[in-house]
C-alpha cells in the first residue's frame, strides 16, 4: 500500500478512524476491567480496615459513613456494640503531595493501628513513614494524654530523621481523624441503639448471644 | 552460486536486525547517549526497583506502539502523523494501566505512579517518529525492544547508584550502616549529579573504543 497523500479528506478520514477505533477499544477494555478493579479496591479497603481495627473483639458488621470529607468505616461486634472506626484520612501537606492514611480509632478514642494507603514522599526519607518504626509509635496512644504534634512543634511524636515535613503531614492526618472521631462519636453510638430498637430480629439475635455466653460461663464455673 | 548469494543476503539481514536490536543498548542508548526521556529518568531513579519498574513498563509500551505505528504508517498522512501517534500511544498506556489495575494489583501498586508518565516519555514518540514510521514491523519491534531494554538498564544502574549512596542499600537490601548515607543522592540534585557522571563515563568508554 502506498503512502496516503496529505489531502484534507485523507487527513480527516485517518484521524477520525484512529480516534473512533481507539475510543472503542478503550471503552471496551474499561467495561471489562471495571468490575475487577472495583473488586480489587474493595478488597484492599477491607483488608486495611481489618488491619487497623484488629483487637481481641471480632468485627461482625461494618458501616460506611461520610463526615467532614472523611470516610468512616464503623465496626460493630456481634452485639452491635461499637468497637471503633477505621477512618480514611489525609493531609495535603506532605513533601510529595497528598498523604492518605487509614487510622483505626477505638471507641474510647485510643489509636489502635495506622496503615498508609498512599503517599509519594521521598524514598529513604519521608517514605519511611510506612515503616513500623515510625507509624507504630502511635499504637495504643490516646490523644487526650498524647500531644499529636511532632517534638519540634512541642508535641510527643518522634519525627523521622531529616523528614520533619512528612512526619508533620502524617501527624496532621492522624490528628484530623482523632478530632473528628471525638466530635462525632456520639452519633455512631446512637445509631447503634436505634438499630437495636428497630428490627426485632436483631434483638432476638442479641439475646441468643447472651444466653450462649451465660452457658459458657456456667461451664467454666463447674470445672 | 545463487544459493550462496541468498544465504549471504540473509546473513546481512540477520546482522542488520541484530544491529537494530543492540544499538539501543549502548551505541544509541536513549538515556545516556540520545538524552531522551530525562524527566522520568531523573524522577523515578530514587531506588533501583523504581528505576527498573519504570524501564520495564516503558519497554512494554514502546514495543507495542512501535509495532502498531509501523503497521499504520501508510494509512496515516504525513501532516497529521504526530496527533495520530499520540492517540495510539496514550491508548496503549491506558489499556495497560486498566488491565494491570484489574488483574495484577500488586504490580500496579509499585508501578501505578509511573504508568501515566509513559505517555509523555519522548522516547516512545521519538522512536515512533524516527524508526517505526519508516521501517517494517519486525525491525520496529526489535528497535522498540532494544531501546526499551537500554532505557531499563540505564535506569536500573542510576537507581542502584543513587540508592546505594543515598540510602545505603541496593534493591532494598541494606549494605551500608545507617550512618553512612549521603542524603543528597536521593533528592533531585543527586539525580543530576549521578546522571552527569554516568554519561561522562559512558562517553569515555565509547571514545576509548
Amino acid at each position: 500500500m502506498a503512502k496516503r497523500e496529505s489531502t484534507l479528506k485523507n487527513m480527516l478520514v485517518s484521524l477520525l478512524v484512529i480516534t473512533v477505533v481507539t475510543g472503542g477499544i478503550l471503552g471496551f477494555v474499561y467495561s471489562i476491567t471495571k468490575d475487577a478493579i472495583a473488586e480489587v479496591d474493595l478488597k484492599k479497603n477491607k483488608a486495611a480496615i481489618e488491619e487497623v481495627l484488629k483487637t481481641d473483639v471480632e468485627i461482625d458488621t461494618t458501616e460506611v459513613v461520610e463526615i467532614d470529607g472523611l470516610t468512616y468505616n464503623c465496626a460493630y461486634d456481634a452485639q452491635n456494640q461499637l468497637i471503633g472506626a477505621a477512618i480514611k484520612t489525609f493531609s495535603n501537606n506532605g513533601f510529595g503531595g497528598k498523604v492518605e492514611l487509614m487510622v483505626g480509632v477505638l471507641v474510647d478514642g485510643t489509636i489502635n493501628k495506622i496503615s498508609v494507603l498512599s503517599q509519594s514522599e521521598t524514598p529513604g526519607l519521608g517514605a519511611n513513614m510506612t515503616t513500623p518504626k515510625f507509624k507504630d509509635q502511635f499504637n495504643g496512644k490516646n490523644p487526650n494524654a498524647y500531644n499529636l504534634m511532632v517534638k519540634k512543634d512541642g508535641g510527643d511524636v518522634d519525627a523521622i530523621t531529616a523528614a520533619t515535613i512528612s512526619s508533620r503531614a502524617f501527624t496532621e492526618a492522624v490528628k484530623l481523624a482523632c478530632d473528628s472521631f471525638e466530635a462525632n462519636k456520639a452519633q455512631f453510638v446512637k445509631q447503634v441503639s436505634e438499630t437495636i430498637d428497630a428490627p426485632t430480629d436483631a434483638v432476638s439475635e442479641i439475646t441468643d448471644n447472651e444466653e450462649t455466653t451465660e452457658i459458657t460461663e456456667g461451664g467454666t464455673e463447674n470445672e | 552460486m545463487k544459493k550462496q548469494q541468498k544465504s549471504r543476503k540473509e546473513e546481512l539481514k540477520m546482522s542488520n536486525n541484530l544491529q537494530t536490536f543492540t544499538k539501543g543498548l549502548l551505541k544509541e542508548n536513549p538515556t545516556l547517549v540520545l538524552l531522551l526521556g530525562c524527566c522520568p529518568t531523573l524522577a523515578t531513579t530514587t531506588s533501583a526497583i523504581n528505576g527498573m519498574s519504570m524501564g520495564l513498563a516503558t519497554t512494554f509500551v514502546l514495543v507495542l506502539s512501535n509495532i502498531f505505528i509501523s503497521l499504520l504508517k501508510n494509512f496515516i498522512p504525513d501532516k497529521v502523523r504526530i496527533p495520530c501517534y499520540i492517540v495510539v500511544i496514550a491508548s496503549f498506556v491506558t489499556v495497560v494501566q486498566l488491565v494491570m489495575q484489574a488483574y495484577v494489583p500488586s504490580i500496579y501498586e509499585t508501578l501505578g505512579l509511573f504508568i501515566p508518565l509513559i505517555v509523555v516519555n519522548c522516547i516512545v514518540l521519538g522512536r515512533a517518529e524516527a524508526f517505526a514510521s519508516k521501517n517494517p514491523v519486525w525491525p520496529s519491534l526489535l528497535d522498540g525492544l532494544g531501546m526499551g531494554l537500554g532505557f531499563t538498564c540505564s535506569l536500573t544502574v542510576l537507581g542502584c547508584i543513587r540508592e546505594f549512596l543515598g540510602n545505603g542499600s541496593i534493591f532494598n537490601l541494606a549494605i551500608l550502616p545507617e550512618t553512612a548515607k549521603i542524603l543528597v543522592f536521593i533528592l533531585p540534585p543527586g539525580a543530576f549529579i549521578v546522571l552527569g557522571f554516568v554519561i561522562a563515563i559512558v562517553n569515555n568508554l565509547k571514545k576509548s573504543k
